[in-house]
């Protein structure tokens, strides 16, 4: 599991690699969190890359939106395989968590 | 006492922590001369000293003052020496660690001393460079020693807080199945060792009708359990109270979400079975969508409703279905424990095979199809471990 952030026209992209399950579940959390820096306002979690998500996993990215909510921040995510799509279809999430195709449309939906 | 040096300052002046060092002898002219000679260390906070002229007198100090790390002993002392002392340190406290000064060439009195659980030894006469080294690596252990204390003791608290967990998930689980001459019902949770949150329950309504609910919640340990029985409580109340699977799933979220700090959430489904006609009316919070099993061995999953997992969001509507169940057909409820189970290649159970165990064995009994579930995925993980707890309930019309 790893997360690499950069900052593009205004917006922290956050990108996550690998597996986020049980065991993942709080490095993926911390990882995120650090990253976020308290003038960040516009966030995306780009998950092209994220190979699985456990319940542990998915609860991380509810905190996440809550937290940013909570400081007036916007947060979505983007570029969800098929796999990880059904996750959120399935829990209903991507009825609560904004999702986009890729991060530049996530961007432009924000500005 | 700081239990969590880190490596980089451990043994340096840097290192903030202050080490009480309990020295015996019965020659005056030690204390001054060790004052004198570790004075740096004294200043920059490092060690404390206290001094004791006998075994006695030290066991006086060593039971006044309860934050002495490390003694340092002649032998040949008045009253008790210090080979009987060493004796006593560990009835005052197990994890106090003790070097002994010893006559040059006193192999005898060493190997005593050694054997009597001194950590180290040093020579007279003393050598404060040598002295200095010898207390470093004496406190240096020290430190990694209860340090290795502490993780065994936070791994006993994990481990019974997670007995306490398992325990309450075990004792949610209902232990009498219906079983009519129209239909029945099994089920069976297979716990993970550490991991999980799996449970089922079937609830008695009224007029013959019967509530099957299974569901996951997301994450593991004592706060998890708890939600746990909030959510088979809430379940209850409101499935008694409402006809509609819908509904009562509607009403479990806002209540499950009124208190969730910690945002936690369950993925379950719900359905209410009438043997009267066969109907089962279904409402899904975010769960797997059962299997609907025909006589021939042929499954589909049941037609997807509007849901999200319990206790995120509030005043979520959630959509319901309903399907009559021909006699023979069966329906299949299972976690994602069974689906997501791995093999040692790395490959999950997968729907696919859950649908071939019934492919080549149509179910008859739902005690049995139960069995052939866990059987399979059994077979196909082999000795690769269980990651999730695995559930399944099955509901057959006879």
């Amino acid at each position: 599991m790893e997360i690499n952030s950069e900052r593009e026209s205004g917006a922290l992209v956050l990108k996550t690699e690998g597996r986020v399950d049980g065991s993942t579940a709080a490095l993926f959390q911390d990882g995120i969190k650090s990253s976020i820096a308290p003038d960040d306002d516009k966030v995306v979690l780009d998950l092209e890359n994220l190979d699985y998500i456990s319940s542990a996993g998915l609860r991380i990215i509810l905190l996440i939106a809550k937290d940013l909510k909570q400081q007036n921040s916007q947060f979505a995510i983007c570029s969800l395989s098929d796999s990880v799509m059904e996750i959120f279809t399935m829990s209903g999430f991507n009825q609560i968590i904004t999702i986009h195709d890729s991060p530049a449309a996530a961007i432009a939906a924000m500005s | 006492m700081t239990m969590l040096d880190t490596d980089a300052n451990r043994g340096t002046e840097e290192d903030k922590t202050t080490y009480k060092i309990l020295v015996v002898d019965d020659e005056p002219d030690l204390e001054p001369l060790m004052l004198q000679r570790m004075r740096r260390s004294i200043r920059s906070g490092r060690y404390t000293f206290v001094f004791a002229n006998n075994g006695v007198q030290a066991l006086e100090r060593l039971n006044e003052e309860d934050d002495i790390d490390m003694v340092l002993s002649d032998i040949n002392m008045p009253q008790m020496d210090g080979l009987t002392l060493l004796e006593q340190i560990p009835k005052v406290d197990p994890n106090i660690r003790s070097v002994i000064i010893s006559a040059y060439g006193d192999m005898k009195n060493i190997r005593t001393a050694m054997n009597r659980g001194a950590f180290d030894f040093v020579t007279k006469p003393v050598d404060f460079e040598d002295l200095k080294l010898t207390i470093d690596r004496t406190l240096r252990h020290l430190t990694e020693w209860r340090e290795a204390l502490a993780s065994r003791d936070q791994l006993v608290t994990l481990q019974n807080e997670l007995d306490v967990a398992n325990k309450m998930q075990i004792s949610i689980l209902p232990t009498h199945f219906p079983e009519t001459d129209g239909y029945q019902v099994f089920a069976s949770m297979e716990p993970a060792r550490n991991v999980g949150g799996d449970f089922y329950d079937i609830i008695s309504l009224q007029n013959e009708r019967v509530g099957l609910a299974i569901a996951d919640v997301s994450d593991k340990g004592v706060p998890a359990a708890l939600f746990m029985m909030s959510s088979r409580t809430w379940l209850k109340g409101s499935a008694i109270g409402l006809d509609n699977p819908g509904e009562v799933l509607k009403e479990v979220n806002n209540l499950l979400h009124e208190e969730n700090e910690q945002t936690m959430f369950v993925t379950l489904f719900y359905a209410i079975y009438d043997p009267g006609n066969g109907d089962l009316a279904y409402a899904n919070g975010g769960h797997n969508p059962p299997l609907l099993v025909k006589p021939d061995g042929s499954s589909e999953l049941l037609a997807p409703v509007p849901g999200i997992a319990l206790g995120v969001a509030p005043d979520m509507d959630f959509g319901q279905n309903s399907i009559t169940l021909a006699p023979g057909e069966s329906v299949i409820f299972y976690t994602d424990g069974v689906t997501e189970a791995m093999n040692a290649a790395q490959e999950e159970f997968g729907l696919e095979r859950l649908q071939e165990v019934f492919a080549a064995h149509p179910p008859h009994d739902s005690r049995e199809a139960t069995q052939a579930i866990f059987e399979a995925v059994h077979a196909f993980a082999g000795d690769y471990p269980q990651s999730d707890d695995i559930t399944c309930l099955v509901l057959r019309r006879h």
